[in-house]
């Protein structure tokens, strides 16, 4: 990198996704990354550290508090918002997209500052992938067990097979152009209703 | 055809014209179709106006004319066509704070000159005693909150700088940070005090109108290239938020309007403390005491929807008073011009009428306010850190 590795404070509720951001820029060769989870004495900790670049979520109410960075005269080093280069419009709209923010150091240079912040939105994009995928598998689970209770009942009430009850959802599903959990939930709430 | 709007907002009782306008059907009335974007900070919110994602916002009075003079972020000119409120903040204290204010106070608990000496004569003995720094939390260095505490403490001659802490907290964390002793006190606006009082971790010293008769608080904000090119949508909006303070004020709509706005994508908190904060009475101590005050919070009535560019400058003054601007005639000029009455007259076809509004700032202390000469009203202020930026 030629010069020494910028000093870099990810400010972040979610520990899964600042790990792996860390882990990222660490692969990318900056070795200097701490990460906040804390956020109460936000600002006493980062005033401590002293970093060259801040990167916090969008969904951090703290955000706010680093505002206050820019209040404060005895702070040694006055931070900048990334916003406050418009030239780059594109990668502005990609990080808030992302849901990421950046505070830099004044002083740092713009070529410093690219890979960093590329980084981090393709981490946390990656991340939020990860999540949807989370979201999805969850749901699903859901849904088979709201097809296994809803299966159930149609055994119970019709006097059918497993596999008789199934077929049932599924032609039911099709006809009604709707999801089998869709129409086993129907089932499960009408049942609820029926007791 | 309805045209399309997103519009970002916090979850704050003031930003009721807004809501309502859009949950009671006002906006799509006037042919809009408004997505509501709830948000967690004022820099997201400031932020995604700035860029374009929001096409307008509920933002602080304040942020609106920082960013528009491009104090401490990026310049990006700010048109308010509309204020969603004035006044609403409250000033909460802790128990322990609270008992020792009154047993220093000389006069009236409601009179903020003698709580703020109370307050100064607490910090004298505090700092004899070698205890730690009184904390105050506020809600962003561009707010009205910010403001009004300084303004009060400073006026008994503490200097909010110098004599306490005064730090931004995000309202969320006010109340656990008051429970926690992290925070002795603070200034935010509703339901954040009715709620610390609820639990018995806070009892609400002043309302805000003790300190400031009539105080711009949150704005309706567009970006001023975009209202040039949308003067029609800006004039819809204009309207439909006019209309939806109108029917907030009816005292008959008030239940209706508490229940449409406690829903937990809106603010998400109890209908019960929204309507105290509509109807401006609140539970102010633990105890039970009750405080009424129809000054509270205004929305709509008494002209509180026409921006007053009076307001404006009472507030550029304060960023020159504490230091975050400097103070020039062409600044004063562009802080004055983010209010847009003209626009506000425009929409509802009110000419000149607007002008009949109380346009006074009502301080408790100093004094009138001249919008023409910040200089000599800010001389009249000893604790100020003038050209210290």
């Amino acid at each position: 990198m030629g010069e020494s590795s910028p000093k870099i404070v990810i400010v972040d509720e979610s520990p899964i996704r600042a790990a792996i951001l860390e882990e990222g820029l660490r692969e990318a060769g900056f070795t200097g990354v701490v990460h906040i989870s804390e956020m109460q004495s936000l600002l006493a900790r980062i005033y401590a550290l002293d970093p060259d670049v801040i990167l916090i979520d969008l969904e951090n109410p703290s955000r706010d508090v680093l505002e206050q960075m820019f209040q404060v005269s005895r702070a040694v080093r006055r931070p900048i918002a990334m916003f406050v280069d418009q030239s780059d419009a594109a990668s502005i709209q990609a990080s808030v997209d992302a849901g990421v923010s950046a505070y830099i150091v004044d002083g740092l240079k713009k070529e410093r500052i690219k890979p960093i912040l590329d980084l981090c939105i393709s981490r946390f994009n990656a991340f939020a992938k990860l999540q949807n995928e989370l979201d999805r598998a969850k749901s699903a689970l859901e849904d088979r067990k709201v097809i296994d209770r809803a299966k159930g009942i149609l055994m119970k009430l019709k006097g059918l097979t497993e596999e008789e009850a199934y077929v049932l959802l599924r032609s039911t599903a099709m006809r009604e152009k709707k999801k089998i959990g869709e129409i086993a939930q129907s089932i499960l709430t009408a049942s609820e209703l029926l007791k | 055809m309805t045209t399309p709007l997103h519009i970002g907002f916090i979850p704050l009782v003031d930003a009721a014209a807004l809501i309502i306008a859009v949950d009671k059907g006002f906006a799509a009335a006037e042919g809009l179709d408004v997505t509501l974007v709830r948000e967690v900070s004022w820099s997201n919110v400031r932020d995604k106006l700035n860029i374009g994602l929001f096409d307008a916002a509920h933002l602080l009075a304040p942020v609106a004319i920082a960013s528009s003079l491009g104090l401490g972020h990026v310049r990006v000119p700010i048109s308010a066509p509309f204020n969603l409120g004035l006044n609403g903040n409250a000033i909460t204290v802790s128990a322990a704070l609270h008992a020792a204010i009154m047993a220093q106070i000389d006069g009236d608990r409601f009179d903020p000159m003698a709580t703020a000496l109370a307050l100064s004569r607490v910090v004298a003995a505090r700092r004899k005693s070698g205890a730690e720094p009184l904390t105050f939390a506020m809600t962003f260095p561009f707010s009205t909150h910010n403001y009004q505490l300084r303004f009060w403490m400073a006026a008994g001659g503490v200097d909010p700088d110098e004599d306490v802490r005064l730090v931004v907290l995000p309202p969320p964390y006010m109340v656990d940070s008051l429970a926690s002793g992290q925070v002795d006190a603070f200034c935010v606006g509703a339901p954040w005090n009715s709620i610390a009082v609820d639990l018995g971790v806070g009892q609400i010293l002043h309302f805000a109108s003790d300190i400031l008769a009539r105080a711009a608080e949150k704005v309706l904000a567009v970006r001023q290239n975009w209202s040039e090119k949308n003067p029609q949508i800006v004039a819809a909006l204009v309207r439909a938020a006019s209309r939806a303070a109108e029917f907030i004020e009816q005292p008959q709509n008030r239940a209706e309007a508490a229940r449409i706005l406690s829903a937990p994508e809106r603010i998400g908190v109890d209908a019960d403390v929204i309507q105290r904060t509509l109807d401006g009475r609140l539970k102010i101590s633990p105890d039970g005491t009750m405080r009424a005050s129809d000054r509270y919070l205004l929305i709509g009535r008494e002209g509180a929807g026409r921006p007053d560019p009076a307001q404006a400058a009472w507030l550029y003054a304060q960023m020159v008073r504490w230091g975050q601007a400097s103070i020039s005639a062409e600044a004063l000029q562009t802080a004055k011009a983010v209010f847009r009455p003209d626009l506000f007259d425009a929409a509802l076809g009110r000419q000149g009428k607007g002008a009949d509004a109380p346009g006074t700032i009502g301080a408790f202390v100093g004094p009138a306010f001249d919008a023409n000469d910040i200089a000599g009203y800010l001389a009249a202020f000893a604790i100020q850190r003038r050209g210290k930026s």
